[in-house]
């Protein structure tokens, strides 16, 4: 029921409300998808595989429950001794090898998406298919991030922001909570942080990952990404998101004490927003920049705006 | 356990040798494969206990989001009070994990199936007096104890970065395991205590391998084996050629820790993903160590109480082989986050859901030797069931983790927690407690009550069900693994998973009664008191077996069945 309601609310609000990446409570399933990447993979868990599970779990279970019944020592006081079946031993064996050929064909096309940037080139020339918002943000070209593990927070820069002097644009996003009694009553208890990472919406975004001193994990459940940020190594991914929001994820990785305490906020706003925030940044006043993005701007300015909370 | 004495067989010439039972040489100084067996069982309990209560911290933690019980354990522990009490909490919370890990690993399983059953059982399925090399056994065994001994201390020994123990988890990830994440003394002697544990375990694998090729009684060929002498000889292979890459692995991070190399130092010029691919290479295989013997005890409950050889004896033998093999190629499907070439995920992902084949078979091999037989359900037989059906569903969700695609968004999640909790947990030890039941009047020589075994069989089913089958909602819904705290959106099934423990302390209390009832009441067991479906060469022998069996070796025919 709490499925059928929330997929209601989601038809009826779906153009202008604002999204939300962060874990629903009692949640039986991912987070809402907001990326090509997580609806790609949930539709991928969602369906084959979940149907895969529990149509062998059941499967099994059924058997065993078939031959508790059938054959137990009062309905079937005389075991046969046949230890051999040919034909039975071949599709126990050739069936799960189709099977498993069925998730590949899905699984190995779904891995290089995630894994292989698009070509942005190619999207805006129309080359690859594309709807005309994937088009015309490929013209823009990458947003790029680079988000650096430390800790217990993140590091995040933009490389293409640059100041007069060359500097990018860097900041650090401290957790508002740390399980303390310090800790104030606002924000979204152990996911909020003082500065969060800003993207446009719509643009494509290329990040880095890093780390400066053990090893955390990038990682936003909404998007469907994952990527360690190792000491000593640079890694990279991509995501795409079309709605305004906000959206939460937590370090993935053990990296001592405060691992629970270094959240990942990533609030996805309007180009124009977006630009009005880079240049508050950039004059270097980020209390002002972060109420800049407290309330996140409608993609049109037209439809009703939602705020964040 | 005083349970043995009673059955004392007078008819029998070796029982004059039997030692007391009270006499601490035959303990400490034992060759004899079964008082080896024996004290590898009680230990493995013993260690059992610890690395259960580790978990039952674990869970009382994280039955409501903040932090409290471990906080007022640090306060209870050290003095320490309020904010200051939370910050040791969340190191202490680390420690308890990575404890909780380790010592379930390679202090309760791996002792238990291998050295505990393994030694009881191998030698008498294949008609052997005894194992290869009776004295190696025994250090075996003892540097098993030590390296417990090295793990409990460093527990206690500080971790450098305040409080007390190593807090990286098990898999031991540099830099945190470096000394840039714990610079004290604590992750040196967990080193010291995995390479001793280690020694211990290719010295007991060597003495497998070397018993199970050569000492089989006359007529019994590989192929006329039991599957549980298969299973052990898979696992054995295993560990000798896992184990040494994790000990060079180990031993580069003591000298990285002391001596100034850099293998895993980023700045160095080192690499900590290569630590990832040396670990895995070990860690892998063994999780296959860990449920290998589990298959091979399982195969034997089904038969005998299904009262049918066993179904398809040579592929369950060589699926067991294929298992092995193809599970020392698929180590860097636990790394998929790592920032690896896609070519090299995909190939992962192939090899890895390969293993479901072999994996299938057996399952479905286990329920075809029931089908057409005469099946009764006693308590191992419950067991037995009962890791079918969660082996499979722990199975299943190792298909769908070995997706890269999928498994980018529940690495390091609890789904990968449920998951191979399901395994393990609920695979490695419902195996386990079969292979108790089954074997417990002959190594005692006394019976246990079966309404005992019952009502604890059906708690720990439902219990451990409770506890990890919401767990696999937290990881999808993106719930992080190795947290103190958590979004109060995951309240509901951590508690519940929590309340899931509960169920299962009560199991595994009325485990104790059963084993303390058993020792009380001393009813004498019989020799085979499961009846024609066991057939192995144990229950020809008195429960329990005489303390040197097969003065003169059993001859297998070349006709009989394994």
């Amino acid at each position: 029921m709490r499925y059928l309601a929330s997929l209601i609310a989601m038809i009826v609000a779906a153009p202008a409300a604002l999204a939300q990446g962060k874990p629903d409570p009692g949640g039986l399933g991912f987070q809402e998808p907001m990326t090509e990447i997580a609806r790609r993979g949930m539709a991928f868990h969602d369906g084959p595989l979940l149907v895969m599970c529990i149509v062998i779990t059941l499967f099994v279970l059924g058997l065993l429950v078939w031959v508790s019944i059938r054959y137990n020592a009062k309905a079937n006081p005389v075991p046969s001794r046949f230890t051999h079946n040919t034909t039975v031993e071949i599709v126990w064996t050739v069936v799960p090898v189709m099977i498993l050929v069925a998730i590949a064909v899905v699984s190995f096309p779904l891995l290089y998406y995630i894994d292989r940037e698009p070509d942005l080139e190619q999207i805006a020339s129309g080359e690859i298919n594309a709807s005309v918002e994937e088009q015309a943000a490929a013209g823009l070209g990458w947003v790029n991030v680079k988000a650096q593990g430390n800790q217990w927070n993140w590091t995040y820069s933009y490389p293409d922001v640059v100041d007069g002097s060359g500097f990018a644009l860097e900041f650090t996003s401290n957790p508002v909570h740390s399980g303390l009694s310090t800790d104030p009553a606002t924000g979204e208890r152990l996911l909020s942080v003082d500065y969060p990472m800003v993207v446009p919406a719509g643009r494509y975004v290329r990040y880095y990952t890093a780390a400066a001193d053990v090893i955390h994990s990038f990682a936003m459940p909404s998007f469907g990404i994952k990527t360690d940020a190792v000491p000593g190594r640079l890694n990279e991914g991509w995501f795409r998101v079309e709605r305004p929001g906000v959206y939460y994820g937590q370090c993935s990785e053990l990296c001592g004490r405060n691992h629970a305490f270094m959240p990942i906020e990533i609030r996805v706003v309007p180009q124009a927003q977006y630009d009005r925030w880079v240049a508050t940044m950039q004059s270097g006043d980020f209390d002002s920049a972060a109420r800049l993005v407290a309330t996140i701007e409608p993609l049109d300015g037209t439809t009703r705006l939602a705020s964040a909370n | 356990m005083p349970m043995d004495e009673i059955a004392l067989d007078k008819a029998h010439h070796d029982e004059g040798h039997r030692p007391s039972l009270y006499s601490p040489a035959r303990w400490l100084f034992s060759t004899n494969h079964k008082d080896i067996g024996t004290l590898y069982l009680v230990f493995a309990l013993i260690a059992g206990i610890v690395g259960y209560s580790l978990s039952g911290l674990i869970r009382l933690e994280l039955a409501e989001p903040g932090i409290g019980p471990l906080a007022s354990m640090m306060e209870w522990m050290y003095g320490v009070q309020g904010d200051q009490a939370i910050e040791q909490a969340k190191q202490y919370y680390n420690t308890v994990i990575t404890y909780h890990g380790l010592i379930m690993i390679f202090f309760m399983v791996m002792p238990a199936l291998i050295g505990g059953f393994g030694n009881w059982f191998v030698p008498l399925m294949i008609g052997a007096p005894d194992m290869a090399f009776p004295r190696m056994n025994n250090i075996s065994f003892w540097l098993t104890v030590a390296g417990f001994g090295l793990l409990i201390i460093s527990m206690f020994t500080p971790s450098g970065n305040g409080g007390n123990g190593f807090g990286g988890g098990w898999v031991l990830y540099p830099p945190l395991s470096g000394l840039r994440g714990h610079s004290g003394p604590a992750m040196d002697l967990v080193i010291l205590s995995l390479h001793t544990v280690g020694i211990a375990s290719i010295l007991g694998a060597i003495n497998f391998i070397v018993t199970i090729l050569n000492m089989r009684a006359p007529g019994m060929t590989m192929h006329k084996m039991p599957l549980f002498a298969w299973s052990i000889l898979v696992t054995a292979a295993l560990l000798l050629l896992a184990l040494p890459v994790l000990a060079g692995a180990l031993t580069m991070l003591l000298t990285d820790r002391n001596f100034g190399s850099q293998f895993f130092v980023p700045e160095g010029g080192g690499d900590p993903v290569m630590f990832q691919h040396l670990f895995w290479f070990f860690g892998h295989p063994e999780v296959y160590i860990m449920i290998l013997p589990g298959f091979g005890i399982v195969s034997h409950v089904i038969s005998t109480f299904s009262k049918k050889p066993i179904f398809g004896y040579l592929g369950m033998a060589y699926a067991m082989v294929a298992i092995g093999v193809i599970g020392f190629i698929v180590w860097a499907h636990h790394m998929y986050t790592v920032g690896m070439p896609v070519d090299m995920k995909a190939y992962f992902v192939a090899a890895t859901m390969v293993i479901a084949v072999p994996t299938g078979i057996k399952i479905f091999s286990w329920i075809a030797t029931m089908w057409g037989g005469s099946i009764t359900f006693a308590v191992p037989m419950q067991w037995a069931i009962g890791f079918i059906f969660l082996f499979t569903l722990g199975g299943v969700t190792g298909v769908v983790l070995a997706n890269a695609g999928v498994d980018h968004a529940l690495h390091d999640t609890y789904y990968v927690v449920s998951h191979f909790h399901y395994v393990l947990s609920l695979g490695a030890v419902f195996a386990l407690f079969a292979g108790w039941y089954y074997w417990f009047e002959k190594m005692f020589g006394v019976k246990y009550n079966a309404i005992l075994g019952t009502v604890h069989f059906w708690l720990m089913f439902i219990g451990s069900n409770v506890i990890f089958f919401p767990q696999h909602f937290l990881g999808l819904q993106g719930m992080p693994r190795r947290y103190i705290d958590y979004n109060d959106a995951f309240t509901l099934w951590h508690n519940v998973s929590s309340w899931g423990y509960a169920i299962t302390l009560v199991g595994t209390l009325v485990f104790f009664v059963g084993l303390v009832e058993a020792a009380v009441r001393r009813r004498k067991a019989e020799a085979n008191p499961w009846g024609e479906g066991a057939t192995t060469l144990e229950w020809t022998l008195s429960s329990p077996p005489p303390f040197h069996q097969y003065s003169t070796l059993p001859r297998v025919k070349a006709d009989e069945a394994h």
